[in-house]
């Protein structure tokens, strides 16, 4: 299925959850730690990465920490 | 002590982790100032290198505050402060909405809308605001921990360019005043402590300085003696010269 990472339109196989997406990117420390995500514009609570599918078309937001002000 | 929300830090100097020449500069500039409390930012996480910021900062032992620096709506930032509290397992924010990119002024309107929506989420919201006593009294209205008003633009380095209005916020707030953005030296950091504000926030003033750990030192002295001047209370200025020595017991020579 095709979806939209940080902007990015990816290829992807379904099923895919939350967490499972997180990992594949490789993003934030072991366990996804320092990192937000949302699906179509909704937070999805760390709690719930587990569960939560993400589905054809939808946009995720994958964020982490950088330096600022 | 600095008490914000219930919680006691001793550090009244607070750093914006922004724009330092890496991480290294970056780790010992935080520790030369004593700083308890840095700020950190959210963006996608192929733009940046996520993990090793925050391990050292972690291994730092300081507290993250994250901003919603880049956020132009009530919408947005709210956003990403839920976004925050889900990266960085707080339910503290620096609220920055700001209103345009040459200013960086904050929105006064989309700040107090997403003020309020974050208060009544249960975020501890530290708002970046102008220097208006009006909108810094409404923001700790809708229930802020703490207002944090620019003494100059963001990254400016002008110091503090309006202390009346400094002064006028800090007389009249229930909560914290925090001097956020503007300082470009230490004597900048000691005027804000001077006018009674309980800590200054900076990023530039530190990270571009030439040498960003001597300056960060320096932020620190500065701060800490603004804070005593200001707990020692200062001497009225007046137009002419009162001398410091007696004139009772003056010889006169003939």
């Amino acid at each position: 299925m095709r979806i939209s990472v940080n902007g990015n339109a990816r290829e992807v196989s379904a099923p895919l959850t939350v967490a499972e997406l997180v990992r594949g990117l490789g993003a934030g420390g072991a366990d996804g730690r320092g990192v937000a995500v949302a699906v179509d514009a909704q937070v999805v609570p760390r709690s719930q990465w587990a569960q939560v599918q993400v589905t054809e078309g939808q946009r995720v937001e994958v964020l982490g920490a950088i330096q600022g002000g | 002590m600095l008490e914000i929300a219930g919680r006691r830090w001793g550090s009244r100097l607070i750093v914006g982790t922004g724009g330092f020449r890496s991480l290294e500069v970056m780790d010992r500039a935080i520790a030369a100032a004593g700083a308890e409390i840095v700020t950190v930012a959210l963006r996608r996480v192929d733009v940046g290198t996520p993990g090793s910021l925050v391990e050292v900062l972690e291994r730092a032992g300081v507290f993250l505050l994250p901003n919603t620096a880049g956020c132009y709506t009530a919408h947005d930032a709210v956003l990403t402060a839920r976004m925050a509290r889900e990266a960085f397992g707080t339910d503290w924010v620096k609220l920055e909405v700001i209103g345009d990119d040459r200013t960086l002024y904050p929105d006064a309107t989309e700040l107090l809308e997403a003020a309020e929506t974050l208060v009544d989420d249960g975020f501890v919201v530290l708002p970046y605001t102008s220097d208006d006593p009006i909108l810094a009294r409404r923001l700790e209205e809708v229930g802020c921990a703490a207002v944090m008003p620019l003494g100059a633009p963001i990254g400016s380095g002008m110091g503090i360019r309006n202390p009346y209005n400094l002064a006028i916020i800090v007389e009249q707030a229930g909560v914290p005043v925090i001097c956020d953005a503007g300082v470009g030296t230490a004597s900048d950091a000691a005027i804000a402590m001077e006018l009674g504000c309980d800590g200054v926030l900076m990023a530039s003033a530190i990270a571009h300085a030439q040498d960003p750990v001597k300056m960060a030192q320096a932020m620190r002295g500065a701060v800490a003696a603004g804070r005593l001047a200001r707990e020692a209370g200062r001497i009225p200025r007046r137009m002419h010269a009162e001398a410091s020595t007696p004139e009772v017991g003056l010889p006169e020579y003939g």
